[in-house]
Protein backbone atom coordinates (compact mmCIF):
# COMPACT_ATOMS: atom_id res chain seq x y z
CA UNK A 1 0.00 0.00 0.00
CA UNK A 2 2.31 2.28 0.78
CA UNK A 3 5.00 1.88 -1.52
CA UNK A 4 3.86 3.34 -4.96
CA UNK A 5 4.82 0.73 -7.77
CA UNK A 6 4.43 0.58 -11.46
CA UNK A 7 1.17 -1.30 -10.58
CA UNK A 8 -0.46 1.34 -8.93
CA UNK A 9 -0.18 4.24 -11.99
CA UNK A 10 -1.02 1.29 -14.26
CA UNK A 11 -4.43 0.42 -11.92
CA UNK A 12 -4.90 4.16 -12.01
CA UNK A 13 -5.08 3.93 -15.85
CA UNK A 14 -7.00 0.95 -15.90
CA UNK A 15 -9.94 2.66 -13.93
CA UNK A 16 -9.96 6.44 -15.83
CA UNK A 17 -10.03 4.13 -19.09
CA UNK A 18 -13.02 2.13 -17.96
CA UNK A 19 -14.61 5.26 -16.98
CA UNK A 20 -14.19 6.52 -20.46
CA UNK A 21 -15.74 3.65 -21.69
CA UNK A 22 -18.46 3.90 -19.47
CA UNK A 23 -18.84 7.46 -20.24
CA UNK A 24 -19.33 6.33 -24.59
CA UNK A 25 -21.90 3.61 -23.47
CA UNK A 26 -23.95 5.26 -21.59
CA UNK A 27 -23.85 8.81 -22.53
CA UNK A 28 -28.00 9.82 -23.90
CA UNK A 29 -26.99 13.56 -23.50
CA UNK A 30 -25.06 15.34 -26.08
CA UNK A 31 -21.93 14.45 -28.11
CA UNK A 32 -19.61 16.67 -26.74
CA UNK A 33 -19.48 14.58 -23.60
CA UNK A 34 -18.50 11.55 -25.79
CA UNK A 35 -15.62 13.45 -26.85
CA UNK A 36 -14.87 14.03 -23.22
CA UNK A 37 -15.15 10.34 -22.57
CA UNK A 38 -12.82 9.89 -25.34
CA UNK A 39 -10.23 12.35 -23.89
CA UNK A 40 -10.17 10.43 -20.99
CA UNK A 41 -9.59 7.06 -22.65
CA UNK A 42 -6.41 8.73 -24.28
CA UNK A 43 -5.32 10.43 -20.77
CA UNK A 44 -5.32 6.71 -19.65
CA UNK A 45 -2.96 5.18 -22.44
CA UNK A 46 -1.01 8.49 -21.26
CA UNK A 47 -0.95 7.82 -17.75
CA UNK A 48 0.42 3.37 -19.08
CA UNK A 49 2.80 5.06 -21.24
CA UNK A 50 4.25 7.51 -18.94
CA UNK A 51 4.39 5.12 -15.97
CA UNK A 52 6.10 2.40 -18.05
CA UNK A 53 8.73 5.11 -19.22
CA UNK A 54 9.68 5.92 -15.89
CA UNK A 55 9.85 2.09 -14.33
CA UNK A 56 11.74 0.72 -17.77
CA UNK A 57 13.90 3.70 -18.14
CA UNK A 58 13.49 4.43 -21.54
CA UNK A 59 12.19 7.71 -22.89
CA UNK A 60 10.30 6.43 -25.97
CA UNK A 61 7.09 6.15 -23.95
CA UNK A 62 7.30 10.00 -22.82
CA UNK A 63 8.44 10.94 -26.67
CA UNK A 64 4.96 8.77 -28.01
CA UNK A 65 3.07 10.16 -25.52
CA UNK A 66 3.65 13.44 -27.25
CA UNK A 67 2.47 12.37 -30.35
CA UNK A 68 -0.77 11.27 -28.65
CA UNK A 69 -1.15 14.76 -27.26
CA UNK A 70 -0.98 16.18 -30.63
CA UNK A 71 -3.25 14.08 -31.98
CA UNK A 72 -6.35 14.37 -29.02
CA UNK A 73 -5.52 17.79 -29.90
CA UNK A 74 -6.08 17.64 -33.29
CA UNK A 75 -8.79 14.81 -32.72
CA UNK A 76 -10.78 17.44 -29.99
CA UNK A 77 -10.51 19.87 -33.11
CA UNK A 78 -12.24 18.19 -35.76
CA UNK A 79 -14.71 16.73 -33.70
CA UNK A 80 -15.57 19.82 -32.58
CA UNK A 81 -15.96 21.50 -35.53
CA UNK A 82 -18.12 18.20 -36.55
CA UNK A 83 -20.49 18.97 -34.06
CA UNK A 84 -20.87 23.01 -34.41
CA UNK A 85 -21.58 22.06 -38.39
CA UNK A 86 -23.95 19.34 -37.20
CA UNK A 87 -25.83 21.76 -34.68
CA UNK A 88 -25.96 24.31 -37.45
CA UNK A 89 -27.71 21.85 -40.18
CA UNK A 90 -30.06 19.95 -37.16
CA UNK A 91 -30.29 21.91 -34.71
CA UNK A 92 -29.70 18.90 -32.14
CA UNK A 93 -26.51 16.95 -30.51
CA UNK A 94 -28.79 14.76 -28.33
CA UNK A 95 -27.53 11.08 -29.00
CA UNK A 96 -30.53 10.19 -29.61
CA UNK A 97 -32.08 12.07 -31.97
CA UNK A 98 -28.71 11.28 -34.63
CA UNK A 99 -30.19 8.91 -36.71
CA UNK A 100 -30.20 10.06 -39.51
CA UNK A 101 -28.15 7.12 -40.81
CA UNK A 102 -30.59 4.66 -39.74
CA UNK A 103 -28.11 2.86 -37.21
CA UNK B 1 8.54 7.51 0.50
CA UNK B 2 5.41 8.28 2.98
CA UNK B 3 4.93 11.65 1.21
CA UNK B 4 5.36 9.87 -2.02
CA UNK B 5 2.30 7.53 -1.27
CA UNK B 6 -0.16 10.42 0.24
CA UNK B 7 0.41 12.41 -2.88
CA UNK B 8 -0.26 9.87 -4.82
CA UNK B 9 -4.00 8.93 -3.26
CA UNK B 10 -4.45 12.31 -3.62
CA UNK B 11 -3.90 13.11 -6.81
CA UNK B 12 -5.70 9.76 -7.97
CA UNK B 13 -8.77 9.93 -5.81
CA UNK B 14 -9.41 13.58 -7.43
CA UNK B 15 -8.55 12.33 -10.74
CA UNK B 16 -10.97 9.34 -10.87
CA UNK B 17 -13.94 10.97 -8.62
CA UNK B 18 -13.46 14.16 -11.31
CA UNK B 19 -13.32 11.33 -14.23
CA UNK B 20 -16.33 9.93 -12.77
CA UNK B 21 -18.13 12.97 -12.63
CA UNK B 22 -17.22 13.95 -16.44
CA UNK B 23 -19.45 11.34 -17.46
CA UNK B 24 -22.73 11.52 -14.93
CA UNK B 25 -22.72 15.42 -14.49
CA UNK B 26 -26.06 16.95 -15.79
CA UNK B 27 -24.82 19.92 -17.09
CA UNK B 28 -22.24 20.05 -19.32
CA UNK B 29 -20.17 22.78 -18.04
CA UNK B 30 -19.73 21.04 -15.14
CA UNK B 31 -18.45 18.31 -17.00
CA UNK B 32 -15.71 20.26 -18.70
CA UNK B 33 -14.85 21.52 -15.12
CA UNK B 34 -14.46 18.30 -14.30
CA UNK B 35 -12.19 17.16 -16.95
CA UNK B 36 -9.88 20.21 -16.51
CA UNK B 37 -9.51 19.10 -12.72
CA UNK B 38 -8.58 15.94 -14.18
CA UNK B 39 -6.30 16.94 -16.54
CA UNK B 40 -4.68 18.65 -13.59
CA UNK B 41 -4.50 16.55 -11.14
CA UNK B 42 -3.14 13.94 -13.64
CA UNK B 43 -0.35 16.32 -14.67
CA UNK B 44 0.45 16.53 -10.97
CA UNK B 45 1.09 12.87 -10.85
CA UNK B 46 3.29 13.17 -14.42
CA UNK B 47 5.57 15.95 -12.64
CA UNK B 48 5.39 13.87 -9.15
CA UNK B 49 6.47 10.65 -11.25
CA UNK B 50 9.50 12.08 -12.99
CA UNK B 51 8.38 13.27 -16.28
CA UNK B 52 8.03 16.76 -15.71
CA UNK B 53 8.34 18.51 -19.41
CA UNK B 54 4.81 16.21 -19.74
CA UNK B 55 3.06 17.01 -17.04
CA UNK B 56 3.94 20.84 -17.99
CA UNK B 57 2.80 19.72 -21.63
CA UNK B 58 -0.08 18.66 -20.43
CA UNK B 59 -1.40 21.54 -18.44
CA UNK B 60 -0.44 23.69 -21.56
CA UNK B 61 -2.08 22.19 -24.25
CA UNK B 62 -5.19 20.27 -22.54
CA UNK B 63 -6.09 22.83 -20.04
CA UNK B 64 -4.89 25.79 -21.34
CA UNK B 65 -6.49 24.80 -25.43
CA UNK B 66 -8.48 21.51 -25.53
CA UNK B 67 -10.58 21.97 -22.86
CA UNK B 68 -11.11 25.99 -23.13
CA UNK B 69 -12.04 24.80 -26.88
CA UNK B 70 -14.27 22.56 -25.30
CA UNK B 71 -16.00 25.00 -22.96
CA UNK B 72 -16.39 27.62 -25.74
CA UNK B 73 -18.46 25.08 -28.10
CA UNK B 74 -20.22 23.79 -25.10
CA UNK B 75 -21.36 27.89 -24.71
CA UNK B 76 -22.07 28.56 -28.02
CA UNK B 77 -24.10 25.92 -29.04
CA UNK B 78 -26.29 26.68 -26.17
CA UNK B 79 -27.01 23.24 -24.73
CA UNK B 80 -28.28 23.95 -21.90
CA UNK B 81 -31.65 24.86 -23.53
CA UNK B 82 -31.21 20.86 -24.68
CA UNK B 83 -33.30 18.62 -22.46
CA UNK B 84 -30.50 17.18 -19.74
CA UNK B 85 -32.19 14.34 -18.45
CA UNK B 86 -30.94 10.54 -18.88
CA UNK B 87 -32.56 7.92 -20.19
CA UNK B 88 -35.74 9.32 -20.99
CA UNK B 89 -37.30 6.10 -23.08
CA UNK B 90 -37.16 2.82 -21.89
CA UNK B 91 -35.32 1.80 -25.51
CA UNK B 92 -32.08 3.60 -24.36
CA UNK B 93 -32.05 2.07 -21.04
CA UNK B 94 -31.34 -1.17 -22.82
CA UNK B 95 -28.07 -0.09 -23.32
CA UNK B 96 -26.64 0.82 -19.57
CA UNK B 97 -26.66 -3.41 -18.76
CA UNK B 98 -24.25 -3.85 -21.83
CA UNK B 99 -22.14 -0.93 -21.57
CA UNK B 100 -21.64 -1.70 -17.85
CA UNK B 101 -21.07 -5.33 -18.51
CA UNK B 102 -18.23 -3.77 -21.27
CA UNK B 103 -16.57 -1.83 -19.25
CA UNK B 104 -16.11 -4.23 -16.24
CA UNK B 105 -14.65 -6.62 -18.66
CA UNK B 106 -11.97 -4.40 -20.05
CA UNK B 107 -11.07 -3.09 -16.64
CA UNK B 108 -10.58 -6.93 -15.08
CA UNK B 109 -8.75 -7.46 -18.13
CA UNK B 110 -6.14 -5.00 -18.04
CA UNK B 111 -6.02 -5.66 -14.24
CA UNK B 112 -4.85 -9.08 -15.15
CA UNK B 113 -2.18 -7.62 -16.94
CA UNK B 114 -1.03 -5.42 -14.12
CA UNK B 115 -1.10 -8.61 -12.05
CA UNK B 116 0.82 -10.38 -15.00
CA UNK B 117 3.72 -7.74 -14.50
CA UNK B 118 3.47 -8.21 -10.37
CA UNK B 119 4.47 -11.89 -10.68
CA UNK B 120 7.35 -11.08 -13.29
CA UNK B 121 9.41 -7.84 -11.54
CA UNK B 122 12.79 -8.92 -12.74
CA UNK B 123 11.49 -7.62 -15.76
CA UNK B 124 11.90 -3.89 -14.95
CA UNK B 125 15.43 -4.10 -14.20
CA UNK B 126 16.18 -5.25 -18.31
CA UNK B 127 17.10 -2.08 -19.68
CA UNK B 128 18.20 1.17 -17.41
CA UNK B 129 19.71 3.95 -19.59
CA UNK B 130 19.64 7.12 -20.41
CA UNK B 131 17.12 8.40 -17.38
CA UNK B 132 19.57 8.76 -14.22
CA UNK B 133 22.68 10.52 -15.10
CA UNK B 134 21.98 13.98 -14.00
CA UNK B 135 20.57 15.33 -17.13
CA UNK B 136 17.01 16.54 -17.12
CA UNK B 137 13.83 15.55 -18.30
CA UNK B 138 13.35 18.27 -20.67
CA UNK B 139 17.14 17.99 -21.60
CA UNK B 140 16.83 13.96 -22.79
CA UNK B 141 13.42 14.22 -24.22
CA UNK B 142 14.80 17.03 -26.44
CA UNK B 143 17.62 14.87 -27.28
CA UNK B 144 15.42 11.55 -27.90
CA UNK B 145 12.82 14.16 -29.94
CA UNK B 146 14.88 16.14 -32.41
CA UNK B 147 17.21 12.93 -33.22
CA UNK B 148 15.73 9.72 -33.64
CA UNK B 149 11.94 10.81 -34.30
CA UNK B 150 12.31 13.58 -35.92
CA UNK B 151 10.40 11.88 -38.93
CA UNK B 152 7.68 11.45 -36.37
CA UNK B 153 7.75 14.71 -34.90
CA UNK B 154 7.51 16.90 -38.61
CA UNK B 155 4.57 14.47 -39.37
CA UNK B 156 2.42 15.24 -36.26
CA UNK B 157 3.33 19.02 -37.11
CA UNK B 158 1.55 17.83 -40.77
CA UNK B 159 -1.10 16.47 -38.71
CA UNK B 160 -1.87 19.64 -36.72
CA UNK B 161 -1.72 21.86 -39.70
CA UNK B 162 -4.34 19.47 -41.39
CA UNK B 163 -6.40 19.57 -38.36
CA UNK B 164 -6.28 23.03 -38.41
CA UNK B 165 -7.59 23.17 -41.92
CA UNK B 166 -10.05 20.84 -41.79
CA UNK B 167 -11.94 22.49 -38.61
CA UNK B 168 -11.55 26.39 -40.73
CA UNK B 169 -13.01 24.28 -43.78
CA UNK B 170 -15.79 23.00 -42.05
CA UNK B 171 -16.78 25.43 -40.22
CA UNK B 172 -16.50 28.13 -42.64
CA UNK B 173 -19.88 29.84 -44.11
CA UNK B 174 -20.66 32.38 -46.45
CA UNK B 175 -23.63 34.48 -44.92
CA UNK B 176 -26.22 35.92 -47.88
CA UNK B 177 -26.72 39.35 -47.41
CA UNK B 178 -23.66 40.46 -45.78
CA UNK B 179 -21.50 43.12 -47.40
CA UNK B 180 -17.96 42.55 -48.22
CA UNK B 181 -14.98 44.16 -49.32
CA UNK B 182 -13.96 42.13 -52.66
CA UNK B 183 -10.20 43.13 -53.33
CA UNK B 184 -9.93 41.05 -55.96
CA UNK B 185 -13.06 42.79 -57.76
CA UNK B 186 -11.18 46.33 -56.98
CA UNK B 187 -8.21 45.72 -58.16
CA UNK B 188 -9.67 44.14 -61.65
CA UNK B 189 -11.64 47.08 -62.56
CA UNK B 190 -11.13 48.66 -65.44
CA UNK B 191 -12.04 52.24 -67.17
CA UNK B 192 -14.12 50.80 -69.72
CA UNK B 193 -16.18 49.22 -67.12
CA UNK B 194 -16.14 52.63 -64.44
CA UNK B 195 -16.24 54.97 -67.41
CA UNK B 196 -19.12 54.98 -70.48
CA UNK B 197 -19.34 58.32 -73.26
CA UNK B 198 -22.24 58.96 -74.43
CA UNK B 199 -23.45 60.87 -77.34
CA UNK B 200 -26.17 63.24 -76.14
CA UNK B 201 -28.34 64.74 -78.83
CA UNK B 202 -28.74 68.42 -78.12
CA UNK B 203 -31.99 69.22 -76.18
CA UNK B 204 -32.92 65.87 -75.61
CA UNK B 205 -31.07 65.31 -71.62
CA UNK B 206 -30.35 61.79 -70.58
CA UNK B 207 -31.76 58.65 -68.57
CA UNK B 208 -29.56 58.09 -66.11
CA UNK B 209 -29.33 54.32 -64.59
CA UNK B 210 -31.83 52.81 -67.05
Amino acid sequence: MIDIGLGHYLTLGAVIFSIGVIGIFLNRKNIIVILMSIELILLAVNINLVSFSIYLGDLSGQVFTLFILTVAAAEAAIGLAIIVVYFRNSGTIRVEEIDKLKG
Amino acid sequence: MIAHAIFFYVFSVIAVVSAIMVTVSKNTVHSVFFLILDFISISCLFIMIGAEFLGMIMLIVYVGAVAVLFLFVVMMLNVAQQKNQWFVSKDSSRHIPIGLLISVIIFFELIIVIGGWKYKPDLFNSAKSSLENGVSNTHSLGQVLYTDYIHVFQISGMILLIAMIGAIVLTFRQREGVKKQSYLKQISRERTEGVEVLEIASNKGVKIDD
